[in-house]
């Protein structure tokens, strides 16, 4: 018989882990970030030859070296965590969402519509009209695919995405339509002379405020969308369906209803981010108003395993790569692929981090592997 | 004197998952030739045991020697070239190919696909041993026990010497099984050795020369099944005596609660799936449903929960001293919201009664969570619930969070079937309550029934233990491809009608 050949114990083996603690579970990470610095240190000096101290402290400054810099950073973070919280709903039902691109830009351009055509009103009311309509834009653009999914079973990965590129061509429509100057095939800032429909700086007296409220109405979106993901009976619905739709009908769940008005919440929370990058940041619009980050933020709310409070530290963390990444390749004329080198061995170790938290991983025992030798 | 030859040979194997160790120092000897039953409660690591010898697992301690030699069984392959071959509960066949294509499947890849040969051969030893298949029909067109044979039939083409069956009665019929222990029989006279997992002493008996018997992981011991008796091997298992008599006192006033009348139910696909179905369900009484698995006893029970179409029929709940309704066309939610207290024990457990993810209390929600008034839900109630069950039921789990997910089936099942009698129904309606555990549950689990019936509650119980069906239950209805074919008295009837009547099929007219 063929012994010889696999009479040996495995290499590595895997298994479960049980009950980590939650200390130990940051350290982890903690371990695999340091790794992460070195490791992406050590392809630094062969790639460009730069002391890795100085990239890093150069990544630091992109992100928080002036006062400007942290606003801009904290904006960006603030639009980021509201799309992933939007997610947070769809995904703790287990229905992956990838049309956050188009529920932007949809509640971008009903925020775009109120700066134009409803003139005259006080900055609060405007705000508020805004607000709701921008959410509904996106509401809508998540109702279809939570619709067709309740009643026909359509894929809803396929159904969001397509939906992306619907809202991205009604975009395209509207910049030509809001083409200003005429040719730019650009709408320009909206409104620049007066500043209608922008969002306003929380107080007028500290001039660096400038993205208060953005903080405000993604963090009270944030504690929200946790009250009722953990706490109301709608969000109760929504854990049971995510686990199995056949317990949720056995409890009596209307599961048809759940999954279309959660996607329909989730979307309109997607809207506000569009919202809150129009009138709250660029003041403008464009199909790459979104810019990706609908995706972005799955990362997001995947990494965060859909906790909207930990997606706060997840979103900073990834605009703080960006930010750190485009400012290195700006600051030593290095071609930007190499930012995103480092940047993508960071998040690669820390996503492994997250397989030895959940597995440990055990080598085969030196005695053992001496008496294999031995035979 | 002839010295005995071992074909299997386990010192002191043990495996740890995480803090549980699943296998305490065991030893096991397979006889060459020789049928052995392993035999031990539910949890007791039977299935963790055979899986290390089919390499499915590799031990953390311990020597396995096969015919002597001391092997490492590091993966199912290293299995199979020391002829071992193991039978799984559940089949790892590819439904869309034909018996052939899945014997073959995963081996000799540099070899051409012979498909008449490989058939011959399938036939060859179909004919040997005396089983009956076809190599050409495709899986999906098989029965449970045809895919069973198959599974057999590819361990011993793949050269098995030593067959490992893993509880392969609980999907078959008595006459199945009759079948299959006459294939076991000549299999041994041709010199194979085989371990036989079961639950039913009265096959330990009846098949194997020993009995291993394992405990909470632990080795109790062998024993030459001429030299014992299901009593013995009982105490071996649970390690003091228990009754196997479960008590049934006499139904109390008893007056139809449920009625079911010319109920027929189509799937997806239009099959009939229920076929005119007539029968009551008095208050105070056991009523047992019986038949062979997949006979309708899901979409019966899912029908009158209002989880599953009807097509035609009525099913009428007459409460006491109240109108009485028809409940054809209500969904769960509008069953519960015309006040109708009705429990129901899912056969899937975690994919139908409960929600894996969340801890007892958030199960316990599933009943109440739309009880209370207002926006948010009501944790404290169901804590309190979950609290009680845990200690009452003895659930074992870290704690009323703890996922269920992770507990053993034998505590998810309490979880469940404590829930659904704490909402102190009038219809209490289970499938196969004890399936899957060990006899001291499957015990805890009739009592608590029998406490239903007592308190006047209409007790519909689908089983698949017919001694169990014929102690515990009053009336029992006999279930055949979804028809009903016999409503019996359980204090009269014998198994064996009771056999008959499961295989008992009415032509359509």
């Amino acid at each position: 018989m063929a012994k010889s050949e696999t009479a040996h114990e495995p290499l590595i083996r895997i298994s479960k882990r049980e009950g980590i603690t939650r200390t130990q579970s940051w350290l982890i990470r903690l371990l695999s970030l340091l790794l992460a610095l070195i490791v992406s240190g050590i392809v630094i000096v062969c790639i460009v030859r730069i002391n890795p101290f100085k990239v890093y402290a150069t990544m630091a400054s992109g992100a928080f070296g002036t006062s400007k810099r942290i606003w801009v950073t904290i904006r960006d973070i603030m639009t980021l965590l509201c799309i992933s919280v939007g997610l947070a709903p769809a995904f703790a039902m287990k229905f992956w969402n990838v049309g956050a691109e188009g529920q932007i830009l949809v509640g971008g351009i009903a925020t775009v519509v109120c700066m134009k055509y409803f003139t005259g009103l006080p900055t609060v009311l405007l705000v508020l009209i805004m607000i709701v309509v921008s959410m509904l834009a996106g509401a809508v653009w998540g109702f279809f695919p939570g619709f067709f999914k309740a009643h026909w079973n359509t894929n809803e990965t396929l159904f969001t995405l397509m939906m992306n590129y619907i809202a991205i061509q009604i975009t395209s429509y509207m910049v030509a339509l809001w083409e200003n100057p005429p040719g730019s095939n650009t709408v320009g800032v909206i409104n620049s002379n007066n500043e209608y429909g922008w969002l306003p700086s929380l107080f007028h007296d500290i001039p660096n405020l400038d993205f208060g409220w953005n903080v405000i109405i993604v963090m009270t979106v944030t504690v929200a969308v946790y009250v009722y993901l953990r706490y109301s009976k709608q969000g109760y619905e929504i854990s049971v369906v995510g686990d199995s739709v056949n317990t949720a009908r056995y409890a009596g769940i209307r599961v048809k209803k759940v999954y279309i008005r959660t996607m329909a919440l989730s979307g309109a929370i997607c809207g506000l981010a569009g919202f809150v990058a129009v009138s709250g940041a660029s003041h403008t619009i464009s199909t790459s108003t979104a810019g990706g980050r609908g995706f972005t933020a799955i990362i997001v709310a995947w990494l965060a395993k859909f906790n909207t409070f930990t997606m706060i530290l997840i979103s900073a963390l990834i605009v703080f790569l960006d930010k750190g990444a485009s400012q290195i390749a700006s600051k030593y004329g290095i071609n930007e692929y190499v930012s995103h080198i480092i940047t993508g061995i960071i998040l690669f170790f820390l996503l492994g981090s997250e397989f030895f938290i959940g597995y440990k991983v055990k080598f085969r025992h030196k005695a053992a592997a001496g008496q294999e030798v031995s035979k | 004197m002839e010295t005995i030859k071992y074909a299997v040979q386990m010192r002191n194997v043990t495996k740890r998952f995480g803090s549980v160790t699943a296998n305490d120092r065991v030893n096991l000897d397979l006889k060459q030739g020789e049928i052995l039953s392993l035999l031990g409660e539910n949890g007791s690591g039977k299935t963790t045991l055979m899986n290390m010898l089919s390499g499915i697992y590799f031990p953390d301690e311990g020597h396995i020697f096969i015919n002597g030699e001391e092997v490492s069984i590091a993966s199912p392959k290293d299995a199979y070239t020391y002829g071992i071959g193991m039978i799984h509960q559940h089949f790892k066949l590819v439904d869309v190919f034909t018996a052939a294509e899945n014997v073959i499947l995963g081996q000799d890849e540099t070899e051409k696909f012979d498909r008449k040969a490989v058939s011959a051969k399938v036939r060859d030893i179909a004919a040997r041993y005396g089983f009956d298949i076809d190599p050409d029909k495709k899986i999906y067109e098989m029965s449970v026990s045809q895919k069973q044979t198959l599974e057999i039939v590819k361990a011993l083409y793949r050269g098995a010497d030593i067959l490992i069956l893993d509880e392969p009665t609980a999907v078959l019929t008595p006459q199945e099984t009759d079948k299959l222990f006459a294939v076991m029989r000549n299999m041994k006279k041709d010199g194979k050795s085989i371990i036989i997992i079961t639950h039913k002493l009265n096959e330990v008996m009846e098949i194997s020369d020993r009995v291993a018997v394992l405990r909470k992981g632990e080795y109790i011991g062998c024993v030459e099944t001429s030299q014992t008796s299901p009593q013995a091997l009982t105490d071996m298992m649970v390690g003091r005596a228990t009754t196997l008599d479960i008590n049934r006192p006499d139904p109390v006033n008893p007056e139809p609660r449920l009625t079911v009348e010319h109920l027929t139910c189509l799937d997806k696909d239009g099959v009939k799936r229920l076929d005119d179905v007539t029968f009551t369900a008095n208050s105070g009484e056991i009523l047992g449903i019986a038949g062979i698995a997949g006979s309708g006893q899901k979409e019966l029970l899912e029908a009158i929960a209002g989880l599953y179409p009807v097509q035609s029929g009525s099913i009428t709940y007459s409460p006491k001293g109240k109108e009485a309704m028809n409940l054809v066309g209500m969904d769960p939610m509008a069953i519960k919201k015309s006040g109708i207290a009705m429990s129901f024990v899912p056969e899937d457990r975690l994919g139908m009664g409960l929600v894996g993810s969340m801890g007892m209390t958030g199960n316990m929600m599933l009943r109440s969570w739309r009880k209370n008034k207002g926006f948010f839900v009501n944790r404290k109630d169901p804590n309190e619930l979950a609290k009680q069950i845990w200690k009452e039921l003895e659930v074992v789990t870290p704690g009323t969070e703890f996922p269920v997910r992770r507990l053993s089936g034998g505590n998810v099942q309490k979880v469940l079937v404590g829930r659904e009698i704490a909402s102190s129904p009038s219809v209490l309606m289970t499938a196969y309550a004890v399936r899957g555990l060990d006899i001291n549950t499957s015990y805890t689990i009739y009592n608590l029934l029998t406490d239903q019936k007592m308190k006047g509650v209409a007790v519909v119980y689908v089983g698949e233990d017919l001694d169990v069906l014929l102690a515990l239950c009053d009336r029992l209805v006999v279930l055949c491809g979804g028809q009903v074919s016999g409503i019996v008295d359980c204090r009269t009837i014998t198994k064996e009608e009771v056999g008959l009547l499961m295989t008992k099929y009415r032509k359509e007219a």
